[in-house]
C-alpha cells in the first residue's frame, strides 16, 4: 500500500449559511501530482486553503502523513503555497524572498544561501537573484514564487492556479516544466486549476469538484474516458449527451433505447439506474456513415472549420444536436448541409452517466 | 492629408500649452500669497529692530537671533554666554512632539489596521467616527479636556467615586496633560495616512509570510511594516510638525512650567508686550528645523524610489 500524504476526511466548511465544502473526503498519495479541478466558485481554492491553514474547518479532519493538522496555524504546517498572484514580498529581492522561509526555520545565513542557489538553479533564475519582483516578468515572478515555496523542502506543495496569470504560450511551456520539477523533487503537488487541459496534461490524478463536492477522482484517462456523471462529462473536454431510455443495467453494462428506436448496450457509470438517462460520447468517437448502417440517423445542420479539425453538427431524428469531430484531410468526405447521414459509435466509446 | 493631420496636432499642442499656463495660475497664486509672501515677511521681520509697543522699526538688526542664542548679561558681557532658556524650550518641544508622535503611532497603527480590514460600509462608518470630534474647534476641545482632567473634574470624581483612588490624581498642568492634549489633537493625522497605506496592502503577503513559517510578530516586522512605511512616515510628519509648534495644548493644559516653542512665538505677537522680530526669528528657527527633517525624509524616499 502506498503512503497517504494528505488525508482529507469528511471535511465541511461553511461561511455562515453558505456551505463551501460538503463532506469532502480525499486521499492524496505520496509523490503524487494531484489536481483539484472545477469551475470558479466550486470550492477548490477553499479546499487548498484549508490544507494550507488559511481557513479553519467547520467539521472533519486533515491528516498530513498521519498527523492531524486541522488545528495548526499555517506557520506550523510543513506545507508551502504558490499563490495565484504570487504574493512576492515587493520590498525584497529574489534571494531575500526565497530565503525568507529558510531563515524562519532557523537556518543559518550560509546554509540558507546555499539552498537559495540550488532552487534558483532549479527554476533557472540564477541571473535574477538580485532583482526586485517589480523588475521581473510575470513568468519570472511565477518561478520565484515556485522557488520560494520549494526552498524549505515542504512535504506537500500547494499551487493555487499559478499559471492563470501567464499568457497561453508560456503556460503551455511551464506545464511540462512543473511536472518535471515535481518528478525531480519527489514532493507531493496539490494543484488547483479551472483549466481542464492543464489538469489533463500534468496530473497523476484529478479530483473534479463542483458545488463544494467531489464529483469524481481518477487518472486523467479515467476522468476523460469514463466520466461518472453529466457534470464531469461536460466539464472535461467536449462531449455529446444523448437522452436515452435505460431498459436495464447489469454487470456494469446498460441496455438503452436511443432516439430513433435502436437498442444499444454500453458501459454504465457506477450508480446508474433504469429509466431516462444520458449517454456521453466524445465528438471524435462518432463516425459518419451511410444512413442505413448507423445506430442513429440525422440531418447535417452545419459545419465549423477549426484548422486541424472540422466540427459537423448533426440533428438526429427525435434528439438533440450531436457534434462530430473529423480530422481535416483531403480524403475526408465532408457531408453537405441538409444531407441525411448515419452516425455510428462503438459500445466502448459511449457511457451511460449518472444524471 | 498627412500634412493636415500634423498641422492640426501641432496647433492643438500650442493651445494646450497656453491653457496649461493659465491653469497653473491659481496654484502659483496660492503658493505666492499663502506660502512665499508670509514666510518672506517673517524672514525680513526677523532681521529688523523691535518697536516697544509691538511692530517693527525698519532698521537691520541681528538682535532677535542674538537674544535667542546668547546671553550678554545686563551690561553686555563679552564674550557672550550661550542662552539656554530658549534652547531648552526648543528641546522640550522636540521631546514633547516626539512623544506625541510615538503615542499616536502606537495607537494609530492598530486603529488604522482595524479600520482598513473592515468590510465595505463598516469602513466608512469607522472612518467617520474617527473624524467626528474634529468638527468641533480645537480650542473648545482643548478647554473641554481641561475641565475633564482637572482635580475636581469628572475623571477624578469618577475614579474617587468608584473607590479606585482616595485623592484626586493631579493631571492638569503636567507634562502628561500636554501629551494627552497633543495626542488627542493629532491622532487622526496619524490614523488617516496609515489607513490609506494599509488599505493598499495585499493581505496575501501576510498569508505568504505565515505559509513560510513566520510568526505574527515576524510578519509585522519584516513584511507589513516595510509595506506600509510610507503611510507611517507621512503620519509621523503630520503629527510631529504641528505638535512642535502647538500652543493651545501647552498653554491650556500644561501651565507655565510646560512652555513650548509655539507658546513662545504666540507671546511675542500678543498685545503690546511682544517682540515681533524675536517671534519671527524663533519661527524661522522652527521652520528650518522642520525643513531639515523633511529634506532628510525626501532624500530617503528618493533613494528608495531609485531602486
Amino acid at each position: 500500500m502506498t503512503d497517504i500524504a494528505v488525508d482529507i476526511i469528511d471535511l465541511t466548511k461553511c461561511y455562515g449559511d453558505f456551505v463551501a465544502l460538503k463532506n469532502v473526503s480525499l486521499g492524496i498519495q505520496d509523490n503524487e501530482f494531484f489536481t483539484l479541478l472545477g469551475p470558479s466558485g466550486c470550492g477548490k481554492t477553499t479546499l487548498l486553503r484549508t490544507i494550507a491553514g488559511f481557513e479553519d474547518v467547520s467539521q472533519g479532519a486533515i491528516r498530513l502523513y498521519g498527523e492531524d493538522i486541522a488545528g495548526l496555524p499555517p506557520n506550523k504546517r510543513p506545507v508551502n503555497t504558490v499563490f495565484q498572484q504570487y504574493a512576492l514580498f515587493p520590498h525584497m529581492n529574489v534571494t531575500q524572498n526565497v530565503m525568507f522561509g529558510l531563515l524562519r526555520l532557523g537556518q543559518g545565513d550560509a546554509t540558507a544561501r546555499k539552498r537559495v542557489t540550488e532552487v534558483l538553479e532549479l527554476v533557472q533564475l540564477t541571473r535574477f537573484a538580485d532583482r526586485l519582483p517589480s523588475q521581473l516578468s510575470g513568468g519570472q515572478q511565477q518561478r520565484v514564487a515556485l522557488a520560494r515555496a520549494l526552498a524549505p523542502n515542504p512535504k506537500v506543495l500547494l499551487l493555487d492556479e499559478p499559471l492563470s496569470a501567464l499568457d497561453l504560450k508560456l503556460r503551455q511551456a511551464v506545464r511540462l516544466e512543473l511536472k518535471q520539477i515535481q518528478q525531480d523533487t519527489g514532493i507531493t503537488f496539490i494543484f488547483v486549476t479551472h483549466d481542464q487541459e492543464e489538469a489533463l496534461t500534468m496530473s497523476d490524478r484529478i479530483a473534479v469538484i463542483n458545488d463544494g463536492q467531489v464529483q469524481q477522482v481518477g487518472t486523467p484517462r479515467e476522468i476523460y474516458e469514463a466520466p461518472q456523471n453529466k457534470f464531469v462529462a461536460n466539464f472535461i473536454g467536449e462531449t455529446n449527451l444523448i437522452g436515452v431510455t435505460v431498459v436495464d443495467v447489469s454487470g456494469g453494462n446498460a441496455t438503452c433505447t436511443l432516439p430513433g428506436g435502436a437498442q444499444f448496450t454500453c458501459p454504465a457509470a457506477m450508480g446508474a439506474t433504469a429509466g431516462p438517462g444520458h449517454l456521453s460520447i466524445r465528438p471524435e468517437r462518432v463516425a459518419i456513415t451511410a444512413p442505413e448502417t448507423g445506430v442513429l440517423q440525422g440531418v447535417v445542420a452545419r459545419q465549423v472549420y477549426l484548422g486541424t479539425d472540422m466540427h459537423i453538427d448533426i440533428t438526429p431524428t427525435g434528439g438533440e444536436t450531436i457534434t462530430v469531430r473529423l480530422q481535416n484531410s483531403e480524403t475526408t468526405h465532408i457531408p453537405g448541409n441538409g444531407e441525411l447521414v448515419g452516425l455510428n459509435f462503438e459500445a466502448g466509446s459511449a457511457r451511460l452517466l449518472v444524471d | 492629408m498627412a500634412g493636415g493631420v500634423v498641422e492640426k496636432s501641432t496647433s492643438n499642442t500650442s493651445t494646450y500649452a497656453g491653457l496649461g499656463v493659465f491653469m497653473m495660475l491659481p496654484a502659483w497664486a496660492i503658493i505666492g500669497f499663502f506660502l512665499v509672501l508670509p514666510v518672506a515677511t517673517m524672514l525680513i521681520y526677523s532681521f529688523l529692530t523691535k518697536e516697544f509697543r509691538g511692530g517693527v522699526i525698519w532698521e537691520f538688526s541681528l538682535a532677535a537671533y542674538d537674544q535667542f542664542f546668547f546671553d550678554r548679561g545686563l551690561f553686555g558681557d563679552d564674550p557672550a554666554r550661550i542662552e539656554w532658556t530658549y534652547i531648552l524650550i526648543f528641546w522640550r518641544s522636540i521631546w514633547q512632539a516626539g512623544m506625541a508622535t510615538f503615542f499616536c503611532l502606537l495607537v494609530g497603527f492598530p486603529t488604522a489596521w482595524f479600520i482598513a480590514t473592515r468590510t465595505g460600509a463598516n469602513k466608512s462608518v469607522w472612518l467617520f467616527l474617527i473624524t467626528i470630534p474634529y468638527w468641533v474647534n480645537l480650542l473648545i476641545r482643548t478647554i473641554s479636556m481641561k475641565f475633564l482632567i482637572r482635580d475636581t473634574g469628572p475623571l477624578n470624581e469618577w475614579l474617587m467615586a468608584s473607590g479606585l483612588i482616595s485623592d484626586p490624581i493631579h493631571i492638569i498642568n503636567t507634562n502628561f496633560a500636554v501629551q494627552l492634549g497633543l495626542f488627542y489633537s493629532y491622532l487622526p493625522f496619524m490614523v488617516l495616512p496609515i489607513y490609506a497605506s494599509v488599505e493598499r496592502y495585499n493581505l496575501a503577503f501576510s498569508e505568504a509570510a505565515a505559509d513560510l513559517y513566520a510568526t505574527q510578530w515576524t510578519t509585522l516586522r519584516l513584511v507589513i511594516l516595510p509595506a506600509v512605511k510610507p503611510g507611517i512616515i507621512a503620519g509621523c510628519i503630520l503629527v510631529f510638525v504641528p505638535s512642535m509648534g502647538a500652543f493651545l495644548a501647552p498653554d491650556l493644559l500644561g501651565g507655565a512650567k510646560n512652555f513650548m516653542i509655539g507658546s513662545l512665538i504666540e507671546e511675542q505677537f500678543k498685545g503690546n508686550a511682544g517682540n515681533w522680530p524675536f517671534g519671527a526669528a524663533v519661527s524661522m528657527i522652527l521652520l528650518s528645523m522642520v525643513l531639515i527633517v523633511l529634506t532628510f525624509y525626501a532624500r530617503q524616499q528618493g533613494k528608495e524610489g531609485a531602486h
